[in-house]
């Protein structure tokens, strides 16, 4: 009795686990599969083809749309792991008076409505007569990530024994030095999390971009946003496919540097 | 700057609370480490959070800009019937994303705590792998599938199920979808870190002691996951408030959300007193709803949005 009671449960979760990856995956797959299409209303498919990745190439809107969300993300993962590594650093090496306050500032970024980053930053780039372009952009994304990148390399830092530190210095090596060649390495692990964060949060705007980007600086999900309604054609769907792909291969290189390192670590 | 008003730091080893005065030039690392970070939030997050909070007690400008002149006309009009609707039916949205979140998420999340460490890190990776996708594009993949001729109503002409096609795109329900979708991993997260933290001999205990499978789950581990719902909700809740391209993108005109309104005024109408107006009151909201969370034992570095 007990037995079949068991077997039942397992078959409705399986069904169960399954409906839900499905609900995940179903807007993926699809935009994928219409890539493949050559109807270009990509509504029903008619048949095979691999036309849109070449047409999505001579699509200069749609490529500059790419050019321009790979230059905000680099310049965005650069900017906020220096300045959010140092912060991290610092603040946790040193005590000092109202590093409470820097600490609940540091998670207003984080918790506020991303429509509300967007309207405040939009309204301040205008009473400064900033017009917006590649540079407000940038801006803004690193506004949103530095803070995680405070608040992730700081969590790695806390494990680890910084009387190294010292005991550099002790030895003779400058300030500089010391960072540059005991701290920094030691964290890394820290700061290339910290990166991957802000690359994702960079890559996965939507909100913030839309109010602070210009005509002449679209991302790719703002020129998508933008066509949606007129129409977006196949081409999309197919440099989609390569994004998702070039994703994939990316995860799949950090998880084996990952399960390497870890392996070397047990050693 | 006199002396008294110097910082004081210390180096974390030494634990002396004694105040010691420190040289300028001992303090020069910690300025040059945390002074950019504090400088660009000053700016960029400080700043315009404080200009917003100047315009929303001022009156829009003939050709939009703002005009000085200090009145509280913006917050009455958030009272107007008209826009009080569409609080009430954001609220009622956000809050119908939130219960859909969390009744399907808790299971998923409690399924994946519970299962092999193999098992464990293929479900998870499983979940956040769409998530490498922009969350706009994943929208407009939802467009594919349910406008007229999507591939739902497709499917269903050719199975004979149904002969018209049914208005699926542009309607609250799939704005409803969408936004789920969307928030569904925000919600799982917290539930499933919560429940893995669970301590599982509890729940062995209040068995040896009587207690039934669904009185158990009542009293001991809904009551020791609480800290993972609340984070959740807060989580999927405050976010679907502002995600205003969703619904743009599945509602059409049809769903007017308190985003959709905030990002008219900024750009459509032009009236920004009254959109920081209601981009305070959001703030506010928020504010609350963090600490209403801490207040129950919640930490704030649980939540991101």
């Amino acid at each position: 009795m007990i037995k079949k009671h068991n077997k039942l449960t397992k078959l409705l979760t399986m069904v169960f686990l399954t409906l839900i990856y499905i609900f995940l995956y179903l807007p993926i797959v699809v935009i994928i599969f219409f890539s493949f299409n050559t109807s270009k209303l990509n509504i029903v498919f008619q048949g095979f083809t691999l036309q849109w990745y070449g047409v999505m190439l001579q699509n200069t809107g749609l490529m500059s749309s790419l050019k321009n969300t790979v230059i905000v993300a680099i310049s965005t993962v650069v900017i906020s792991v220096i300045i959010g590594t140092l912060a991290a650093i610092g603040m946790y090496r040193y005590e000092f008076k109202g590093k409470g306050i820097v600490d609940s500032f540091l998670y207003i970024p984080i918790v506020i409505p991303e429509i509300v980053m967007g309207i405040s930053l939009l309204a301040f780039y205008h009473i400064l007569n900033l017009s917006l372009g590649l540079l407000t952009l940038i801006i803004a994304h690193v506004t949103f990530a530095m803070p995680f990148v405070v608040v992730t390399v700081r969590s790695r830092i806390a494990g680890y024994d910084m009387s190294v530190e010292e005991a550099a210095m002790d030895l003779g090596a400058t300030r500089l030095h010391t960072l540059l060649r005991v701290t920094l390495p030691i964290i890394a692990p820290g700061i290339l999390s910290g990166a991957m964060l802000a690359l994702t949060l960079s890559l996965d705007d939507v909100i913030v971009s839309f109010f602070t980007t210009g005509i002449d600086s679209v991302t790719l999900p703002i020129y998508i946003f933008n066509k949606v309604k007129t129409g977006v054609s196949p081409d999309v769907n197919a440099l989609i496919t390569v994004i998702i792909i070039v994703t994939l291969l990316i995860l799949l290189l950090m998880r084996t540097y990952e399960a390497k390192s870890q392996r070397k670590g047990r050693i | 700057m006199s002396t008294a008003t110097t910082p004081e730091i210390r180096l974390r080893p030494n634990a002396n609370p004694q105040r010691q005065h420190i040289p300028l030039s001992r303090l020069a690392p910690l300025i040059l480490m945390v002074g950019p970070a504090i400088l660009w939030l000053l700016i960029f997050v400080a700043a315009p959070l404080v200009y917003v909070f100047v315009i929303s007690f001022l009156k829009k400008g003939t050709y939009g800009g703002v005009v000085a002149s200090f009145n509280f006309e913006n917050y009455l009009r958030i009272f107007d019937p008209l826009y009080l609707n569409i609080f009430l039916v954001s609220i009622l949205i956000a809050l119908a994303t939130t219960a859909l979140c969390l009744i399907i998420g808790y299971p998923f999340a409690y399924i994946i705590a519970r299962a092999s460490s193999r098992n464990k890190n293929i479900l998870l990776t499983l979940i956040m792998l769409p998530f490498w996708t922009n969350s706009l594009i994943r929208t407009y993949g939802w467009i594919m599938l349910l406008r007229t001729n999507g591939t739902f109503n497709t499917i269903l002409q050719s199975a004979h199920l149904i002969s018209q096609p049914l208005q699926m795109l542009y309607t609250t329900g799939a704005v409803m979808v969408g936004m789920v979708y969307t928030l569904f991993p925000f919600m799982v997260l917290p539930l499933y870190s919560s429940i893995e933290k669970l301590d599982h001999s509890l729940l062995e205990a209040a068995n040896d002691l009587g207690a039934k499978p669904g009185r158990a789950f009542l009293r001991v581990t809904l009551p020791l996951t609480a800290p993972g719902i609340f984070a959740g909700c807060i989580q999927v809740f405050i976010p679907t408030l502002g995600y205003f391209f969703i619904s743009d993108l599945l509602g059409g005109g049809n769903s007017v959300l308190v985003g959709n309104l905030i990002k008219n005024q900024f750009l459509a109408a032009r009236d920004w007193p009254f959109g920081a107006a209601l981009s305070i009151l959001l703030i506010v909201f928020t504010i609350i709803l963090i600490r209403l969370y801490n207040h129950f034992g919640g930490r704030i570095e649980n939540i991101t949005s």
